[in-house]
């Protein structure tokens, strides 16, 4: 395998992973960081559905698929806590947005 | 936080009831203050709930209380050290009858009378206030600025937070199975987690509290029933920009600063039978997505093309005159009940508080001695006017 002759290998030592990571926006939905997740999970909001009362986290239009894995595993990396033992919140209906007017009773009326 | 096997004072339930009891417990100088919860705080009617907050009611005592929440909402943020997303742009109650039109100029009569300004509007002062809004069939519109609402979860971890800074020890999968006693007096709870030595328990169990208090031997008549409520995707803000709601038909909707247009309403709108008396169970339904996006469209035509995002259910923890049940068991000494009667949103930060006051100096800054459950041998009922 040939070397490469850049510094891009020592550069790339340098990158502070962690850091890096603290930025990311892990809920697009909501726009919460990997930061403000870190920051409550040590507080005891180990849970999905704590971060989510918290933060919002999973309550966007995609309801977590976005965001709700990744969570999950920043959850169980700071607690210890398998994946599968925690507990992983609750998806709501309806499963896909839907416009308002596609649902609602025909009559148009208040009964 | 660790398990400690005795305390001074053991708070059951992790909803706004509860935490805001625990709060002011450990504030007014209680030393070794628990709180156990069954799940997570936030997880029973607290976070499930509109959050709003209104000093708008129909009998005395409910309003001086109420305007006694609306002081205290107002200065919570700051007194707990984090946001709880207050916004206040009133209740705007519709009519769509002659008679709810009465019954509102004698509510705005007793609300001025003890130093709330509510007021009738006219139509136009209501379309300026909510320019979507769909007039058709309405009879008149009052309103009261300060009454508004808060984020739910927030506010009820305001209070955890601040509760763990005041020393309070908070256990969560924590579920309360029986209670140790000695003739006529609590001196324990037993858990899933192991046993807690007390001589003070307060019952801020919600929809479950008449369930607990039976643990203990007690009857007091609390159950729960289960209303269903929607929030849309977040749009623009102003597409409803107050708090609107209206007892018959009844619904309410409201949209939060962030944008989500939140709505609900009561079971018989879209069950076709009967809830049962003691409905425990979670659950959404069609019939209600159905009924409540017609209405909801119905009120704000504007609403007809923004999407739903998520239904859901909460417990309201009823009482017979759907009224508070507050106060020390006569034949238990020691076991409190801190229950709201369905407004335990509003009310909870002003009864924690109370409840913190009675056990801790004995008497109380606010009148709540009315609200003791006794009142139903006696076949006294709480009259107010203005419940849903
Ligand atoms: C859809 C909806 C809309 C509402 N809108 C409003 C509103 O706009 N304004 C308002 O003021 N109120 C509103 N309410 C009512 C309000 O939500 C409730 O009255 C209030 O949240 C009750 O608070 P709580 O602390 O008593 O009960 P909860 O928040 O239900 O807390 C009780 C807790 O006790 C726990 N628990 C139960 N049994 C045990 C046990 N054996 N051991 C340990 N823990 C136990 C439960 O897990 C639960 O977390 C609404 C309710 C619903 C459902
Ligand atoms: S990414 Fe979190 S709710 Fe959509």
């Amino acid at each position: 395998m040939s070397e490469c002759n850049c510094s891009c290998d020592e550069n790339f030592k340098e990158l502070d992973f962690e850091k890096m990571e603290d930025d990311i926006i892990v809920c697009r939905c909501e726009e919460i960081t990997m930061k403000e997740i870190r920051e409550w999970i040590p507080k005891g909001y180990d849970t999905f559905d704590e971060l989510k009362r918290l933060l919002r986290v999973g309550m966007g239009p995609c309801q977590g698929r976005g965001c709700r894995d990744i969570i999950l595993r920043e959850i169980s990396k700071m607690t210890g806590v398998p994946v599968c033992d925690i507990p992983s919140g609750t998806i709501r209906p309806p499963v896909k947005p839907i416009k308002s007017s596609l649902t609602a009773s025909k009559g148009g009326e208040y009964e | 936080m660790s398990w400690q096997k005795t305390a001074d004072a053991v708070v059951i339930g992790g909803g706004m009831m509860g935490m805001a009891t625990a709060y002011y417990l450990a504030k007014l100088g209680m030393k070794d203050v628990v709180l156990l919860e069954k799940n997570t705080v936030a997880s029973g009617a607290t976070g499930r709930c509109a959050a709003a907050f209104r000093s708008t009611w129909g009998g005395e005592l409910n309003i001086i209380l109420g305007k006694a929440c609306i002081d205290k909402y107002e200065k919570l943020s700051e007194e707990l050290g984090m946001d709880i997303g207050l916004y206040q742009n009133g209740y705007l109650f519709i009519a769509y009858s002659d008679e709810q039109v009465e019954n509102f100029k004698k509510c705005i009569k007793l609300q001025n009378s003890l130093g709330v300004p509510s007021r009738m509007l006219s139509h136009d002062e209501a379309k300026e206030l909510c320019p979507g809004i769909n007039l058709n069939g309405t009879k008149g519109f009052y309103w009261h600025k300060r009454d508004g609402h808060a984020d739910p979860m927030l506010t009820n971890f305001a209070h955890q937070e601040a509760a763990k800074r005041e020393g309070v020890n908070i256990q969560k999968f924590t579920d309360v199975t029986g209670f140790k006693m000695t003739e006529g007096a609590v001196k324990g709870v037993c858990t899933n987690k192991g046993d807690i030595d007390t001589n003070i328990v307060i019952n801020a169990a919600g929809a479950w509290a008449g369930r607990v208090a039976a643990l203990a031997g007690l009857s007091i008549p609390v159950h729960g029933e289960r209303h269903e409520i929607l929030a849309t995707e977040p749009v623009e803000f102003g597409v409803c920009p107050t708090f609107l709601m209206s007892y018959d038909p009844d619904f309410y909707m409201q949209q939060r600063p962030h944008g989500s247009i939140i709505a609900g309403c009561g079971p018989s709108r879209y069950r076709k039978e009967a809830a049962p008396f003691n409905d425990y169970e979670m659950g959404d339904c069609w019939n209600f997505l159905e009924h409540m996006t017609g209405v909801m469209n119905k009120v704000l035509p504007r609403t007809k093309g923004i999407r739903v995002v998520r239904q859901w259910s909460g417990m309201y923890d009823i009482t017979p005159d759907m009224q508070p049940v507050i106060g020390e068991a006569e034949e238990m000494k020691g076991f409190w009940m801190n229950v709201s009667g369905s407004r335990g949103f509003m009310f909870g930060p002003v009864a924690g508080e109370m409840v913190a006051e009675q056990i801790i100096l004995g008497k109380t800054s606010l009148p709540i001695e009315k609200f003791h459950w006794s009142r139903y041998a006696r076949g006294e009922f709480l009259v107010d006017t203005a419940i849903a």
